[in-house]
């Protein structure tokens, strides 16, 4: 009893060190992407205003290789399959070319960040795990545990999609940077020692509706930063259209940012920074469509985690729904993606109402874990603060 | 771009290639003289006919906007915020005594926020109008799509576009094989990839993925189901707690509950009979670390039977595992301690024997003990009824100077006691509630000295005596228990609706309806041109990667020939922007 005691005290002890080195490689994650965002450079912008402001272009062709069709030698080259988007539009702007630009130093500093990412992910991953093992259960009986899984799964998320060759590099610096702020939130404010439950969180429900709670929020806060940059993207676009950003723009001119007062040329060059990181963005469809299949993939896992939440309910308090306020919240958030949904396959809605609608729907996600927490309490008063 | 909205200008120019969905087109509003055209014939004959007309088209237009997509979009956005207020005000179905010291601290707010139902949002009136508008919403929605798409699973996939070339993916080669070969090859392609094939002239068309529509209808109409549920469920659910002391028991009448709600329509006849008894009540809790006393296990250890049957069946109920008896389900909610005593009178007569339930003070449970004994004669023989109150500690630790246990388990059980004698007030018709002593018509004992009041520690066995005679004996101390009993019929129907709400909805998201044409036609020089379109619901990735797959089948029995570039019968090659790249790696995901 005793020695099994200590051994659980060593691994939780284990476990923070663990989450305090995460976050250590995390903070060198974040400046070696800063660098990558600085040194990169802005090239792109011809090439991006220059699909705009020419006429479309029409139709792409996809030359898919296939392996070997037998025996392993040969290599059929396949089809060409043309493709086009919808004439109209800024469907057809290409994507920017990532963080680094066309320089390679950037390049290097965002190879290093990702290689700094991986790293973190591997002590975050071990403190997550040295913690699940101290309780021996799942790691997730307190906010403090949901917070550093949390982070865990939405970095893991990033890397599969990386790992999967999507062109997903972008994400790299705001997720750091939220990963950062979730776990220095975790360990200075929600921190709390470990510790078996109470007998109402006993039920393998809530291992299902937990653990699908974290990977659909992982998730749609990917899908929420992608859309998020979509609409950034989406104005500087309109505004090349409009030729008032990219090359040709006004306040790109030397002699207009001599002329005026330093505070309008701090406003310029603060202006010309975004231009320069939104220039090296993917286009607005890419972000768009991608936020809509994040979010799209999500919905039918987030309501499977509502109905799951709803069974331990009816488990634990013998009834499946009651208005609590974490599950009015679920409920809200529910609704809210479905309204996105919706908006998604509705003609004058698509676009940046959809988008709007999405970035909603996540904030009331946000909310119901950390605003429900803290202000309301309620039944799921698990958060241990 | 979806093609749902083939009113917007994106659409193919074939008629062929509309709508792949069965979403409502958005409709334009009434609009020029007589809302609805027609003319106005004089005379009242005339005025009432166009009356009828306009009143009919008006309907219709307000139907039309009801089932529309933008308006479901609206109606889904205002749900969204009409639940909001529910989590910030406190709800009488959640937690009354919340409400009630909500109403306390803002007096001023309260009328308003009544008249505004805001107490009880979620069957307030103006939450009902949004849910049940936004419900005959969906019914108008669904009703039509599915005519739709029944349609839809009968015609057959439509005849090739004219024009391949302007589908979103598109192949082309040409080949030394006979036309009618590469077609019966490509409709068993189709065939074999699942698709329903249609063929035409020169021409196979194939279409696949319904199924996606099927999951979408699937998915709205077990909305319905679950509200039903939900809502019958509300009519007739039947809640109701119980304390039970360690051997005693409790059989299903309404008269039996602690405390009782009801749904509208319930009738007490609605009770399943069964009754059950405490056997025994086992509670662990953590004992070191900073959680200690957090409870780790409760279990309660009962005897039930079943209806009439007289056969005893023993289970274990615990926090997360009810007992179900006959749709009833019978939830572990609470613990504490019931001391044990004996009371006697001046007369040496036992005036009450048994446990007294006490409730718990905190979650260490100290709790408040209240006995009443109403048949109490003092050493001359009179009436005098006699009442104790005072504290129950399950771990009194004399050391720490407080009256406040230490630990939830019963470590050093005490009980401090204080008596009263006079009028317990029990027959003035006004309910009381066992749990509090109303001492306004009672004089407080007081110790030998006369001065000081008399109040006791006592530990099991011990006994306090009284200055009118009579004595209370602290014999022992059982467990007790709460359950909650309730029944709620449509939780099996809830559980259906939300698995094929999943079901439905995954399908909807993830299945992909498309459409494949294959045209294979002999060139003038003799050879054959082969080309091959595609069309999805959604611009995705997977539409193209299907067709390269297509016509890399397609090609082992038609292989391409290279072009010649003199031959001027060459399909329209594509614009001249083209670019050969490698598939778009972004572009994937959910309609995958
Ligand atoms: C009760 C509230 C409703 C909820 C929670 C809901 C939810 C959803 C969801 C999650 C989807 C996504 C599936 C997809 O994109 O294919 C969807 C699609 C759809 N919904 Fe609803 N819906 C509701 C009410 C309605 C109503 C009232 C209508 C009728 C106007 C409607 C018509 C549609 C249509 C046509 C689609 C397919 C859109 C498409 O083709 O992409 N829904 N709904």
């Amino acid at each position: 009893m005793n020695l099994a005691a200590a051994t659980n005290e060593n691994l939780a002890h284990i476990s923070n060190v663990l989450i305090y080195s995460a976050m250590a490689v995390y903070t060198l994650a974040f400046l070696a992407h800063i660098a990558e965002w600085v040194f990169g450079s802005r090239s792109a912008v011809g090439r991006t205003a220059a699909a705009i402001t020419a006429t479309p272009r029409q139709a792409v062709t996809v030359t898919v290789k296939s392996g070997s069709a037998g025996g392993g030698t040969a290599v059929l080259e396949r089809p060409k399959v043309i493709t086009r988007t919808a004439p109209g539009g800024r469907d057809d702007v290409p994507d920017g070319p990532g963080a680094a630009g066309t320089s390679e130093q950037g390049d290097l500093y965002g190879r290093i960040a990702i290689s700094l990412t991986v790293l973190a992910f591997a002590l975050h991953a071990g403190g997550v795990l040295t913690r699940a093992l101290s309780v021996q259960r799942a790691p997730w009986g307190n906010m403090y545990e949901f917070s550093c899984t949390f982070g865990m799964v939405a970095v893991g998320v990033y890397l599969c999609l990386l790992a999967a060759r999507k062109n997903i590099r972008w994400l790299g610096l705001p997720l750091v940077t939220t990963v950062l702020l979730d776990l220095g939130l975790a360990v200075s404010v929600l921190y709390t020692a470990s510790d078996q439950l109470v007998p109402a969180l006993h039920s393998y429900w809530l291992w299902i509706h937990v653990s699908c709670a974290i990977i659909s929020g992982a998730s749609l806060y990917v899908g929420a930063v992608s859309t998020l940059f979509y609409l950034l993207r989406d104005r500087y676009e309109e505004r090349l259209a409009k030729g008032e950003a990219g090359p040709d723009a006004p306040e790109g001119k030397p002699e207009q940012q001599s002329a005026d007062g330093g505070w309008l040329r701090l406003g310029v060059k603060a202006q010309l920074a975004m231009d320069s990181a939104l220039s090296r963005l993917p286009s607005a469809g890419t972000l768009d469509k991608f936020g809509y299949r994040i979010n799209a993939t999500v919905f039918p896992l987030w309501t499977f985690t509502i109905i799951a939440g709803a069974i331990w309910a009816e488990a634990a308090w013998g009834r499946y729904w009651g208005w609590d306020p974490k599950e009015v919240w679920s409920f809200i958030t529910w609704v809210a993606y479905a309204c996105y949904l919706h908006a998604r396959a509705t003609a004058g809605w698509k676009g940046r109402k959809a988008a709007y609608l999405g970035l909603f729907a996540f904030a009331c996600y946000v909310f119901n874990y950390y605003g429900v927490n803290f202000l309301f309490g309620g039944k799921h008063s698990y958060s241990g603060v | 771009m979806a093609k749902t909205d083939s009113s917007s200008g994106s659409a193919p120019e074939d008629a062929s290639a509309d709508r792949l969905s069965t979403a409502p087109v958005e409709e334009t509003g009434p609009s020029g003289a007589g809302s609805f055209g027609g003319v106005r014939r004089p005379g009242l004959l005339g005025a009432l006919g166009w009356g009828l007309r306009e009143a009919t088209g008006w309907l219709r237009w307000f139907w039309r906007q009801l089932t529309s997509m933008r308006v479901a979009l609206i109606l889904l956005l205002l749900l969204s915020l009409a639940t909001i207020p529910g989590s910030l005000i406190p709800q009488t179905s959640v937690d009354s005594v919340k409400v009630d010291d909500w109403k306390k601290g803002h007096q001023a707010l309260t009328p308003a926020f009544e008249k505004l139902q805001l107490f009880h949002v979620y069957s307030s009136v103006w939450f009902s109008a949004v849910y049940i508008l936004l419900f005959i919403s969906l019914i108008g929605c669904i009703v039509p799509r599915t005519w739709q798409f029944v349609g839809q699973l009968r015609s057959r996939p439509p005849r090739a576009p004219r024009r391949l070339d302007r589908m979103p993916a598109y192949a082309t080669w040409r080949t030394e094989a006979d036309p009618e070969q590469v077609l019966a090859r490509a409709g068993r392609l189709l065939k074999g990839k699942r698709f329903r094939t249609e063929p035409g002239e020169g021409s196979v068309a194939g279409e696949k993925g319904y199924l996606r529509e099927a999951g979408n209808l699937v998915f709205h109409v077990s909305l319905i189901v679950l509200l039903v549920a939900f809502a019958s469920g509300q009519l007739w659910k039947s809640e109701g707690g119980k304390l039970i002391v360690q051997g005693d028991g409790f059989s299903n009448t309404l008269t039996q509950y602690d405390d009782f709600k009801s749904g509208s329509l319930f009738t007490p006849a609605d009770l399943p009979r069964f009754s059950f008894f405490l056997d025994d009540f086992e509670a662990t809790y953590e004992v070191t670390g900073p959680q200690r006393g957090t409870p780790r296990t409760y279990a309660a250890h009962v005897t039930y039977y079943k209806g009439t049957d007289n056969t005893p069946h023993k289970t274990t109920i615990k926090v997360n595992d009810p007992l179900v008896i006959d749709g009833s389900k019978i939830y572990l909610q609470g613990h504490g301690y019931a001391p044990v005593v004996t009371v006697k009178d001046g007369k040496g007569n036992v005036a009450y024997q048994g446990a007294v339930a006490s409730l718990p003070l905190d979650s260490n449970i100290t709790e408040n003990v209240v006995l009443k004994v109403p048949d109490f004669r003092d050493k001359e023989g009179a009436k005098d009824q006699v009442g104790f109150t005072g504290l129950f500690i399950p771990t009194l630790d004399e050391r720490t100077g407080t009256m406040l246990s230490q630990f939830p388990d019963l470590v050093s059980p005490g009980m401090v006691l204080t008596a009263f004698h006079g009028s317990l007030g029990m027959d003035s018709g006004v309910p009381q509630s066992v749990y509090k002593l109303d001492v306004s018509k009672m004089k407080q004992f007081t110790k030998p000295d006369g001065k000081s009041k008399l109040s006791q520690l006592l530990r099991v066995g011990q006994t306090m005596n009284l200055p009118n005679g009579g004595t209370l004996h602290f014999d022992g101390i059982k467990p007790w228990a709460t359950f909650q009993i309730s029944q709620k019929p449509g939780d099996g129907p809830a559980l259906a609706g939300a698995v094929a709400a999943i079901l439905g909805v995954a399908g909807s998201l993830f299945i992909q309806r498309r459409r494949v044409w294959v045209r294979a036609v002999r060139a003038a020089d003799g050879s054959t041109v082969v080309e091959l379109a595609g069309l999805g619901r959604s611009e995705s990735a997977k539409v193209p990667e299907e067709l390269a797959d297509l016509a890399a089948a397609l090609q082992t029995d038609a292989p391409p020939v290279p072009d010649d570039p003199s031959t001027s019968d060459a399909p329209p090659t594509p614009d001249e922007g083209a670019d050969t790249t490698e598939p778009s790696e972004s572009s994937e995901g959910a309609r995958a």
